[in-house]
């Protein structure tokens, strides 16, 4: 259960552009016609991605009405996952793990990385309001650590150095080329293969 | 060591091309017809036959599984879902299957929705593996594009239809009862078990629920035989699994590997080694976070399958190695451990809400050097109490790692503990009214 601050300023309407009603009714048909409450999750990331990458509570209760759910049930599913923002986040939002395999991987660093470069704490919005970051739970590229996540890319094998350099283009508004820091070939072992030496396409 | 010829993932390093033309030449999506053909029962016989059990966690027999569905499709639907929530810390397995090899998920997903009478098949991804769901809708496109999927899928006469649902964040939902509750739309809170979701799954119809790495396996031991696959690894504990090597080793890599294969053998063949030399171990966490640690003194000996690690009083769970070397602090690893046991507990069952909190505040004290002796014993008491008083395996999950790291490591927290603290000071504490009788005098 994570602890959720809904922001103070809200926008009065919220409705999806055309582009995003058509993909909305894209996802409410991926399940039975009597279940279009499945399509929640989905319908919240689309105002997400159209609010500059936070939810308003016009939008929950416009995605209610749209799915004929309660809006309380609507609520309770945006603020229940961790990926839902109810306030503002810079235009790029960096998530560093911190979860064991990163940590004692030094996670830290780049905490203070991020601390130094983007603001003093998390979830506050850098001075050019570009970026703010904030500490996660394990991302899942464990193999990769230190890592980090910015919007939806991945950043792996990080240090202080390249996670600077990421950060720096970032509040020049330029995004960075994702994937590992050290040009290492996916979940390969760094210092060459150890198996599946010889493969080939058949 | 597994031959090249025996890993089934053969393009986990994305060596050899994702898409469907590459692994059609890897033989993905040759003679599923046939299998289709054989009939549900031969290939429920099949998977049975070679013992093959979750990759998920908890080691299922996957065949037992497949068969728990219903017979015959009655008035409702079935459905497969595919549990690809990846978020057990020290877990990354799913995430390259889904990258770089998704035909053989499809594939699989196809042969299993045929075997349980399904026609509709959702794959849930964590929110987070937003590329990871791009490069497996487009594998599903592609598929789509040769009729692989479909109507009259593979020319087989099934039809079936899979989807992606993104999951947002939430690690709970990788529980099964929790991931259909999510994929209904609501907030992920397992539901009480029984009824298992094999008669009352998604929607209330039966559902089978499976990891992604178990699915991905059954075509190539459908195509290669269940005596092969069974001749692979330990009995009970058969086949290949990938293992994923993070932490303080030379060369963090994921690898797929022979069940039963010595842990040591793991670390030094395929991982370059422990930063600073075996010597410098100092513990393993065997198979993901859930799984209590394990010392060097029998990290030295012990083999990764399911069995073997029980007897350490541990567990394979998703076999993802975290290896822990003496430069850490181990109290406070296992401190950020219970604090992300905090952060994801769901909130339902009151042990697990309140108790995963109390035992990350007790443990980051005990790593402060704050702690009284008495504590560690409290602790203690409080895994016990969380530890099978919840709906789902969650309580034990967040339990057992502190329990692990009591068993192995309990002379380092005493080491940094203390007795009551006023005894020992004598301190001046000016709001304690009766100050006087602790001192020496006076008693």
């Amino acid at each position: 259960m994570s602890f959720k601050k809904i922001s103070k300023t809200q926008p009065a309407n919220f409705v999806f552009d055309k582009d995003n009603l058509i993909e909305a009714n894209k996802e409410i048909k991926k399940y039975p016609k009597e279940r279009k409450a499945s399509a929640v999750m989905a319908l919240l990331y689309l105002a997400q991605k159209q609010n500059s990458n936070w939810i308003p509570l016009a939008a929950i209760k416009y995605i209610a009405k749209l799915l004929e759910m309660p809006y309380i049930k609507v609520y309770e599913v945006s603020t229940f996952y961790s990926m839902f923002n109810l306030s503002p986040v810079g235009k790029y939002f960096v998530q560093v793990c911190t979860t064991t395999p990163c940590m004692i991987r030094g996670s830290k660093k780049i905490v203070e990385v991020c601390k130094k470069n983007i603001s003093k704490h998390q979830n506050e919005l850098s001075e050019n309001k570009l970026c703010s970051w904030t500490e996660v739970e394990c991302l899942g590229a464990c193999v990769n650590a230190p890592m980090i996540q910015i919007n939806q890319d991945y950043f792996e094998d990080l240090d202080e150095k390249s996670t600077e350099e990421i950060i720096m283009k970032l509040l020049k508004d330029e995004f960075p080329s994702p994937g590992s820091a050290k040009n290492r070939k996916s979940n390969a072992p760094e210092r060459g293969k150890t198996s599946l030496l010889e493969v080939k396409n058949a | 060591m597994l031959r090249d010829e025996d890993r089934i993932f053969k393009n986990l390093y994305n060596d050899l091309g994702w898409e469907l033309d590459y692994a059609i030449k890897r033989g993905d999506w040759i003679n599923t017809e046939n299998i289709i053909s054989k009939g549900r029962e031969w290939i429920i016989k099949e998977i049975k036959e070679s013992e093959l059990r979750g990759r998920g966690g908890a080691g299922f027999p996957t065949g037992l599984k497949l068969s728990f569905a219903p017979k015959e499709l009655g008035s409702r639907p079935h459905y497969l879902v595919i549990n690809a929530d990846e978020s057990e810390p020290g877990t990354c397995k799913d995430r390259d299957i889904l990258r770089f090899e998704p035909q053989k998920l499809i594939e699989g997903c196809f042969i299993a929705s045929y075997a349980i009478n399904a026609h509709t098949c959702y794959i849930y991804i964590r929110g987070e593996y937003f590329r990871e769901g791009q490069r497996l809708q487009s594998a599903i496109n592609q598929a789509y594009e040769k009729k692989l999927l479909g109507k009259n899928a593979c020319n087989s006469g099934w039809d079936l239809d899979i989807y992606i649902h993104y999951g947002a964040g939430a690690y709970i939902c990788g529980e099964e009862t929790a991931l259909l509750e999510s994929l209904e739309g609501n907030k992920g809170q397992p539901r009480l078990k029984p009824p298992f979701p094999a008669l009352v799954g998604l929607y209330g119809c039966p559902t089978i629920v499976n990891n992604v790495e178990t699915i991905s396996v059954i075509p190539t031991i459908l195509k290669r035989g269940a005596k092969w696959f069974a001749s692979l690894g330990k009995p009970k504990n058969t086949g290949t699994k990938i293992y994923c090597i993070s932490g303080n080793v030379n060369n963090p890599c994921n690898v797929e590997e022979e069940m039963g294969i010595p842990l040591k053998e793991l670390i030094e063949k395929h991982a370059g080694g422990v930063i600073g030399g075996w010597t410098n171990l100092q513990a393993v966490i065997p198979g993901g976070s859930s799984m209590p640690l394990l010392p060097k003194n029998i990290c030295e000996t012990i083999t990764m399958d399911f069995d073997s690690l029980i007897k350490e009083k541990s567990g394979l769970g998703t076999a993802g190695i975290v290896v822990i070397n003496k430069d850490q602090d181990i109290i406070k690893c296992i401190a950020r451990i219970a604090r992300f046991y905090k952060h994801e507990s769901c909130g339902q069952c009151t042990p697990c809400r309140e108790g995963c909190g109390w035992m990350w505040r007790m443990l980051e004290r005990m790593s402060e050097g704050e702690s009284t002796y008495k504590e560690i014993d409290l602790l203690h008491d409080v895994t016990k109490q969380i530890e099978g008083h919840t709906i789902c395996a969650f309580g034990e999950g967040a339990s057992w790692p502190v329990q692990g790291l009591l068993r192995h490591f309990r002379k380092e927290i005493e080491k940094r503990s203390h007795d009551e603290p006023i005894i020992k000071k004598k301190s001046n504490i000016p709001y304690l009214i009766d100050q006087h009788l602790l001192e020496k005098d006076n008693a």
